[in-house]
């Protein structure tokens, strides 16, 4: 086994749909997505985001551009102008996900 | 026919930079601009300015944009689409007349795209079996109804192309989806069936791209972000689109930013839900089936679009008043700048406990330390870091309540730990919460209606 940073292989954005957040992950190439669409699921997602999203985790796929895109619910303190949060839209969300480590075969 | 068209993108957002429209239509050719100046809490801003003013309810920049570019686009023949009517699209292309009259500019035919709005006739609606429900929660829009500020139906495409076909150079609408604005032209210069699905989707697909500026050159880019070029002149979005639905995006030769695969994959994820799924009023696009291609800099194919039919609902975005928030700031310095704000917070949050009020919500993050990223925040050396602004905020539906809060933030200077600073700006003072109401309409409840008003 060995251990992949998600920001070397993928990028992605983030945004806000009420009081959800959506998370777009990209990965950089072929190898990176068929990594992703393997290891990155919903479950792993909602264990990252433990006392930050507070509803469950949607996973879509979308390979013709390499990416995830993930709906995590009840995630931005009520969404638009209600929440209190500094980033109320989830604007750096995409980025939190990309500190995730993975664990690959070497294979 | 034509063989293709350019639309620009000028704006991606209320606030959105100011000259990005005039570098669009003079920095290359174009054949459209497309302005989206409509997000979600400007409906509400823009129905009160509207209720104290009568003349006024719409994005009032665009006056002073238009008169601006005017001369260039009658001179250029490009024709403006935007949704900077807000409220009150009637008063925008009236200002929008009255400048271009000044500006002795010749024939000009504004069009304006009304009956979005539906704030006086929620009664009506309700009674003829529609109850607005909230598509979260299920309750009907009756619970809300005193508190609401703003109701209005997005549109779609037809109605601006209804406008084009009637002769308009400048389209001001109000509440009309984003990917309308850029799907539009294309119907109406290929002659588009707008029942052909794929077609919809592809011209929806580019309005996607198009519909938050430069987010698709480069801006916001967290790709290999620091590979982009001149920021400062970013270019804005254009999409190249031809008759078969194929579209290429670019932006003007000598212009900042960058368009690659990247770029444009970043912006196809956006604030989507299910991507096979992407409902507007003219299709239902399938995300999945995108397909992006390289060409050469700057240009980006985006082909092979598949589209369903569309619903028998428009959505509806309503917004209500839901109570008073405020938000102050307090900057703490080394040494134990972390452990200080931390005390200050926890003193904070004890005398507005004693003082025995009804806060909803009370916040506090550490920016510097956990404001974004939250409880991934990896653990900070405290002595190398030399400053952290904490940032309490608090909700509450009693106006009062959040004024007394603001009263209690700043003697934390003098009665709570020291090198604290960054309180120039006076207490913070209450402002309205406003809450969104997303609800489904049918289609045959409301009809978009297509006023022209011209000048001879």
């Amino acid at each position: 086994m060995s251990k992949i940073r998600l920001i070397d292989i993928a990028h992605g954005r983030s945004g806000d749909k009420g009081d959800a957040a959506n998370i777009g992950i990209i990965a950089f190439d072929d190898k990176g997505y068929a990594i992703i669409d393997k290891h990155l699921t919903a479950e792993k997602v909602k264990k990252h985001f433990e006392g930050i999203c507070h509803g469950k985790v949607e996973r879509f796929e979308l390979p013709n551009i390499r990416a995830l895109n993930f709906l995590l619910h009840n995630t931005l303190g009520g969404g638009g102008t209600v929440s209190l949060k500094h980033d109320a839209q989830g604007k750096t969300l995409a980025a939190a996900l990309l500190r995730m480590v993975i664990e690959i075969d070497v294979s | 026919m034509k063989e293709k068209i350019r639309i620009a993108s000028g704006q991606g957002f209320w606030g959105d930079l100011v000259d990005a429209p005039y570098h669009q239509v003079t920095k290359g050719d174009i054949d459209y601009l497309v302005m989206d100046y409509l997000a979600e809490v400007t409906m509400s801003i823009m129905q009160k300015q509207k209720n104290r003013n009568p003349n006024l309810g719409y994005a009032i920049d665009l006056v002073d944009l238009m008169k601006k570019i005017l001369p260039i686009t009658k001179k250029k023949d490009i024709k403006v689409i935007t949704n900077g009517g807000g409220v009150n699209p009637v008063a925008c292309a009236d200002a929008i007349l009255e400048a271009a009259m000044d500006l002795d500019i010749g024939k000009l035919d504004v069009a304006v795209v009304l009956g979005d709005n539906i704030l006086n006739c929620i009664d009506d609606i309700i009674e003829k079996g529609c109850l607005l429900e909230n598509m979260e929660t299920n309750e009907p829009i009756a619970t809300v109804k005193d508190k609401l500020l703003s109701a209005n139906v997005y549109f779609g495409a037809m109605p601006i192309v209804e406008a084009l076909n009637r002769g308009a150079d400048i389209v001001i609408t109000g509440r009309t989806t984003d990917t309308g604005l850029t799907l539009a032209p294309m119907i109406y210069e290929f002659g588009w069936d707008n029942k052909n699905f794929d077609l919809m989707a592809a011209g929806t697909v580019a309005g996607h791209i198009l519909e938050c500026g430069a987010q698709s050159t480069g801006g916001n880019f967290l790709g290999d972000w620091e590979s982009i070029e001149n920021f400062t002149e970013i270019g804005f979005p254009i999409a190249e689109a031809y008759p078969n639905g194929e579209v290429i995006i670019t932006k003007h030769d000598n212009t900042g930013g960058k368009v690659s695969f990247d770029t444009i994959a970043e912006q196809l994820v956006y604030e989507i839900g299910n991507p096979a799924e992407y409902i507007t009023p003219d299709c239902v696009a399938d995300f999945t089936s995108i397909k992006l291609k390289d060409l050469e800099k700057d240009r980006v194919k985006v082909y092979n679009v598949k589209g369903k039919p569309e619903t028998e609902f428009y959505k509806v975005s309503c917004s209500y008043h839901n109570g008073y928030s405020a938000t102050g700031t307090l900057t703490y310095s080394w040494p134990q700048a972390l452990t200080k704000a931390k005390k200050a917070d926890r003193i904070l949050r004890k005398r507005l406990e004693y003082l025995n009020l009804q806060f909803d919500e009370i916040r506090s993050e550490y920016i510097g330390y956990n404001a974004t990223h939250e409880t991934l925040a990896p653990e900070l050396d405290e002595d190398k870091i030399n400053e952290i602004v904490l940032r309490f905020s608090v909700r509450a539906k009693d106006r009062k309540t959040v004024n007394r809060f603001g009263q209690e933030i700043a003697p934390l200077i003098l009665t709570g730990p020291p090198s604290v600073t960054g309180f120039a700006s006076g207490r913070p003072k209450p402002k309205d919460v406003i809450a969104y109401w997303p609800a489904l309409i049918p289609k045959n409840l409301v009809t978009p209606k297509v006023k022209i008003l011209e000048l001879k």
